[in-house]
C-alpha cells in the first residue's frame, strides 16, 4: 500500500473562514499508518472543521491535501471514502428502523441489486470479531445502545474499505468502561494497520491512546507532540494559552448585597445532558462571577434554572431577597433579570422582524397605545437610540430584519434591549462565541460597565482568558456540579483547566 | 409587514396568482379538449355566467363566506406557527352547536336569538379547535395530527344528532333537523342568496388585517409563531398563544358551519359542506396567512367551485372533471417556493 515511513494523509497550509470566524488558518497536520494520532483542544479550537475538510464535507478556502503521496482533490465526503478516508461523526448517521446489516450494506461503495444476506452477515460477523465489536449483524440499530451504534457506524467504515478513520470526541457519548472498550478497538485497528485520528478535548484521553497529540487553539496548530514526551502542564499551557494580559485593569472591589442565590438547586436531567446537581451560588453586586466548562456539562442548564426556563425540583433561588423559584420567566424579567445569549439569531429575536419589533417585544404592555390595539413605535425607537449611546455602541439600522443583520450587530442590538433598562443581574450564556474580536470586545466592555454600575453579572463562557481577564471569581463545572471555584489572581489557566477537564477536583481555597 | 414594500405585499401575491390561474386554465383546457369540448367556449360560459351574470356573482360571493371564515380559522394558528387541518371539523361542530342553540332557544327575540345562534357556533367551533390547541401547548401531540383526524370525528359527532335525537319527524326520509326557527336564520340580501355571514367574514377579515399587524397581540401572536424559543426567553406566554390561535381560528372555522346551516340550508344535515374547511385550507396556502391574498383566493376558489357546476350543466361534463379541476388547484398551490416563511 505506501511505505511504513511516508505519512497516509499530509494536510497543507489549510485555511477555513466561516462569516466572522477563522476555523482553520495555515494548519498543517499529518497522518502515518498504524498510527493513532489525537487532536486535541478546547470547543471552537478548529478540530472538527480541520477534519470535515478532509472528509470533503466542507472546502478548504487554501491549502492542500495529499493522501498516500498524491494530490488529492476532496470535494465531497464520497471522494474521500473512495481514497480510503472514513469518519465517525458525533451524530450518528444511522437508519434505527433498519438491522445492522442493512444499515452496513447501504454505505458500501457499490450496493448490489440484490443482497446476498448470508455473505454479508458473515463478512460482518468477522469484522466484528476480529476487533472486539461484539454486534449482531441482524439486531436492529434503533435498539442498541449509544455505544453499540458507534460500533456500527465504524463497522460500516471498515466493510466499506476506510484505511484511515477519524473519530470525532468519540467519547462524549460513551460511559466510562464503554471508552475503555473503545481504545482496546482502536489498539487492534492500529494493529491492523489502520491510521487514526482522534479528535478531544479531553486531555486524559489523548494521553491514554494516542501515538502522537497535536494540539489546536484557535484555528492554528500549536504543536505536536508525544505523550510519553510531555507533561500534563504543557499540554493544558498549549491547550489554552498563556494568561493574557488583562483586557482593562479592573479596580478591586469589595462586593455589595448578594444580587442572587442559588442554594443547592437540582433539575431534571433531559436527554443526556445533565441536570444541575446541588448547586449553590452566590453573585453579589457590582461581582462578575464566570462559569467555566467543557460545554455541556450543565453551563446552559445553569442560565435556564437562573431565567426561569426549566423548573427546579429541588433547592432555592433567591433574588433580592426573595424567593424566586418558582417565577415564570415574565417575572424575573421584570424584576430585572437581563440575557444575553450566544446565538441572538435563534435565542432572542424573530428573524423576520425588524430591529424595532424585536425591540418592541421586551415590554409589549409597556410599548402599547389604546390598551394594545396600537404600539407606540416612537417610544420604541427612542428607546433604540438612547440604549446605543448609553451604552455607547454603534447604532444598527432600525428597520432591517433581525435575520439580516450580521452577528456582531445583532448583538449588539440584544444588549442595547437587555442592559439599557433598570436590571439587577446579567447572565450571559456564551455572549461573545462566534463574535469577531470587535464586537466580542464591545460585549466584554458591555459587562464590566455592568459590573461598575453594581449590577451582579453571571458570565458563562468557554473563553478562559476571557473568564480570567473580567471575572471577580470563576467557578467550574462539569457533568452539572460545581467542581471548584477560583479566583482569578491567585490561579492559573491550566489549573482551570484540569479541573474543567475533569482532571482533578480542586475546592475553593 | 413594517418592512415589506408594496412588492412583497402586493405585486408579488398577484403574480403568483396570475401565474397560478394561467396554469390552472392552460392544463384544464387540456383536458377539456380531450374530452372533445371546446376549452374556449367552456371558460367563455363559465365567465359569463358566474361574473357577468349578476345572479351568477352573487352564488359566488355567498360561497366566499364560508371560505374566508374557514381561511381565517387557518390563518390565525398558522401566525403562531401551527397548521390547522382541522376547519373542516370546526366547521362541523360551529354547524353543531349553533343549531342546538337555534332549535332550543325559542321565543327570544329575533336579533337576540341570532346572537346567540352565532356566539354558539364560534363556541362549537372554538372547543373542538381547543383539543389540538392543548395537547400541542402541553407537548403531546403535533396539532397537524390531531386537527386533521378530529375532522373525521365531527361528521361522525354531527350525524348522530342528525340521524337520531334532532332528526325532524315531518322528514323521516331525510337524516336531518326541523327547520331553524326565522329568528334564527341569517338575513339575506337583495333577494339572493347573499347573508350575514359574508359580512361577518369580511369584518373579521379586516379585524384580523389590522390586529395582526399593528396591535400588540398580533405582534405577540407572530413572535411565538416566528421563534418559540425568543418569544419563551422573552417571557411571553408561548402556550397559552398556542391555544389560544387554535380557539380562535375554530370560533372563526365554527362561524362558518353555522352560517351556512342558519343562511343556506336552513337546516343542520350531513352535507352542509363541500369542503369548505378544506378549501379554506387552501386559500390559506394560497394566500399565505396575506390578509389580501386571503380575500382574493377565497373570490378565486369560490368561483372555481361555482365555475364546476356550471361546467356540469352548460358542457354536460361528468362530475369527474370537476374534480380534476380541484387537483389541479391543489398541484399549483403545492408548487410553491418552499423554505420562505410567513412574512412579518
Amino acid at each position: 500500500m505506501c511505505e511504513p515511513d511516508k505519512p497516509v494523509v499530509q494536510l497543507q497550509g489549510i485555511t477555513k473562514r466561516f462569516p466572522g470566524v477563522l476555523a482553520n488558518d495555515q494548519v498543517d497536520f499529518d497522518l502515518y499508518p498504524g498510527e493513532i494520532h489525537a487532536l486535541l483542544g478546547e470547543n471552537g479550537a478548529g478540530k472538527s472543521t480541520l477534519m470535515k475538510i478532509l472528509y470533503g464535507f466542507y472546502r478548504a478556502d487554501a491549502g492542500t491535501i495529499r493522501v498516500n503521496g498524491k494530490l488529492a482533490h476532496i470535494r465531497s465526503p464520497r471522494d474521500a471514502r473512495l481514497l480510503g478516508i472514513g469518519m465517525v461523526f458525533q451524530g450518528f448517521t444511522l437508519i434505527p428502523a433498519m438491522t445492522v446489516a442493512e444499515n452496513v450494506a447501504l454505505f458500501m461503495a457499490e450496493l448490489p441489486p440484490v443482497l446476498r444476506r448470508k455473505d454479508l452477515h458473515r463478512s460482518i460477523t468477522q469484522a466484528s470479531e476480529r476487533y472486539g465489536l461484539a454486534l449482531n449483524p441482524g439486531a436492529l440499530v434503533w435498539q442498541l445502545s449509544i455505544g453499540e451504534q458507534q460500533r456500527v457506524e465504524l463497522l460500516k467504515l471498515l466493510l466499506a474499505g476506510a484505511r484511515v478513520l477519524i473519530f470525532d470526541e468519540p467519547t462524549k457519548v460513551l460511559v466510562p468502561h464503554e471508552v475503555a472498550a473503545l481504545f482496546h478497538v482502536f489498539q487492534s485497528l492500529k494493529a491492523d494497520g489502520y491510521s487514526l485520528i482522534f479528535i478531544t478535548h479531553k486531555l486524559r484521553e489523548a494521553l491514554t491512546c494516542a501515538d502522537r497529540i497535536t494540539v489546536m487553539r484557535q484555528g492554528r496548530v500549536v504543536g505536536t507532540v508525544r505523550p510519553q514526551e510531555v507533561r500534563e502542564e504543557t499540554l493544558l499551557q498549549m491547550m489554552f494559552g498563556e494568561r493574557l494580559a488583562e483586557i482593562s485593569a479592573k479596580e478591586k472591589r469589595k462586593p455589595g448585597d448578594p444580587i442572587l442565590e442559588l442554594q443547592g438547586v437540582w433539575t431534571k436531567p433531559v436527554g443526556t445532558a445533565p441536570g444541575l446537581q446541588n448547586i449553590n451560588l452566590t453573585v453579589h453586586a457590582g461581582e462578575i462571577v464566570g462559569v467555566a466548562g467543557v460545554s455541556g456539562n450543565g453551563q446552559r442548564e445553569l442560565g435556564d434554572a437562573i431565567l426561569g426556563l426549566i423548573r427546579i425540583v429541588r433547592g432555592k433561588k433567591i433574588f433580592r431577597g426573595e424567593d424566586a423559584t418558582r417565577w415564570p420567566p415574565r417575572r424575573l424579567i421584570q424584576s430585572g433579570v437581563a440575557f444575553v445569549p450566544e446565538d441572538p439569531l435563534s435565542m432572542a429575536v424573530v428573524p423576520w422582524f425588524s430591529v424595532l419589533e424585536n425591540l418592541a417585544l421586551l415590554d409589549l404592555r409597556g410599548f402599547s397605545r389604546f390598551g394594545g390595539l396600537g404600539l407606540d413605535w416612537r417610544r420604541v425607537r427612542e428607546f433604540l437610540n438612547l440604549g446605543f449611546s448609553k451604552l455607547g455602541l454603534e447604532t444598527v439600522p432600525e428597520r432591517v430584519r433581525a435575520a439580516n443583520l450580521s452577528g456582531g450587530n445583532l448583538q449588539r442590538f440584544t444588549l442595547v434591549r437587555e442592559l439599557s433598562r433598570p436590571y439587577h443581574l446579567v447572565v450571559g450564556l456564551y455572549p461573545t462565541r462566534g463574535l469577531d474580536v470587535r464586537s466580542a470586545n464591545a460585549v466584554r466592555q458591555a459587562f464590566l460597565a455592568a459590573r461598575e454600575e453594581g449590577k451582579g453579572v453571571l458570565l458563562i463562557s468557554e473563553d478562559l482568558n476571557e473568564l480570567f481577564a473580567l471575572c471577580d471569581r470563576i467557578v467550574v463545572m462539569l457533568k452539572g456540579q460545581i467542581v471548584g471555584e477560583f479566583r482569578p489572581e491567585e490561579a492559573d489557566l491550566t489549573e482551570v483547566g484540569r479541573v474543567m477537564t475533569g482532571a482533578g477536583v480542586v475546592h475553593a481555597p | 409587514m413594517l418592512l415589506s414594500g408594496w412588492r412583497a405585499r402586493i405585486a408579488w401575491p398577484l403574480l403568483r396568482l396570475l401565474l397560478t390561474v394561467v396554469i390552472i386554465l392552460g392544463v384544464f383546457g387540456v383536458v377539456l379538449w380531450a374530452l372533445g369540448k371546446d376549452p374556449l367556449k367552456a371558460y367563455r360560459d363559465t365567465f359569463r355566467l358566474n361574473i357577468l351574470n349578476p345572479r351568477g356573482l352573487s352564488e359566488v360571493v355567498v360561497r366566499m363566506a364560508p371560505l374566508l371564515l374557514t381561511a381565517l380559522g387557518v390563518a390565525i394558528p398558522f401566525r403562531a406557527g401551527l397548521i390547522n387541518v382541522g376547519a373542516e371539523g370546526q366547521f362541523m361542530m360551529g354547524a353543531l352547536l349553533g343549531t342546538w342553540a337555534a332549535l332550543n332557544l325559542p321565543g327570544l327575540p329575533a336579533g337576540l336569538h341570532l346572537s346567540l345562534v352565532i356566539l354558539a357556533g364560534m363556541l362549537g367551533g372554538a372547543a373542538w379547535a381547543a383539543i389540538p390547541g392543548l395537547l400541542r401547548a402541553l407537548g403531546w401531540v403535533n396539532e397537524t395530527i390531531t386537527t386533521l383526524l378530529l375532522n373525521y370525528l365531527a361528521p361522525l359527532v354531527v350525524g348522530y344528532f342528525v340521524f337520531g335525537p334532532w332528526r325532524a319527524p315531518e322528514l323521516a326520509m331525510y337524516p336531518q333537523t326541523p327547520e331553524l326557527p326565522p329568528s334564527a336564520r341569517f338575513p339575506t340580501l337583495f333577494g339572493t342568496r347573499l347573508h350575514l355571514g359574508f359580512f361577518l367574514g369580511l369584518f373579521f377579515l379586516l379585524g384580523y388585517a389590522y390586529l395582526i399587524s399593528r396591535s400588540r397581540w398580533g405582534l405577540e401572536l407572530r413572535a411565538v409563531g416566528g421563534n418559540p424559543e425568543a418569544a419563551r426567553r422573552l417571557g411571553l406566554p408561548v402556550e397559552r398563544w398556542l391555544v389560544l390561535a387554535m380557539v380562535i381560528g375554530g370560533a372563526l372555522a365554527g362561524l362558518a358551519g353555522i352560517a351556512e346551516v342558519a343562511a343556506i340550508h336552513g337546516r343542520l344535515k350531513m352535507a352542509i359542506s363541500p369542503g369548505y374547511g378544506f378549501m379554506g385550507f387552501l386559500v390559506n396556502w394560497l394566500a399565505f396567512a396575506n390578509p389580501f391574498g386571503i380575500l382574493l383566493m377565497a373570490f378565486l376558489i369560490a368561483f372555481i367551485a361555482s365555475s364546476g357546476f356550471t361546467l356540469q350543466i352548460t358542457q354536460r361534463l361528468p362530475y369527474a372533471a370537476v374534480n380534476v379541476l380541484m387537483a389541479l388547484i391543489l398541484f399549483t398551490v403545492l408548487a410553491k417556493p418552499l423554505g420562505k416563511g410567513v412574512k412579518g
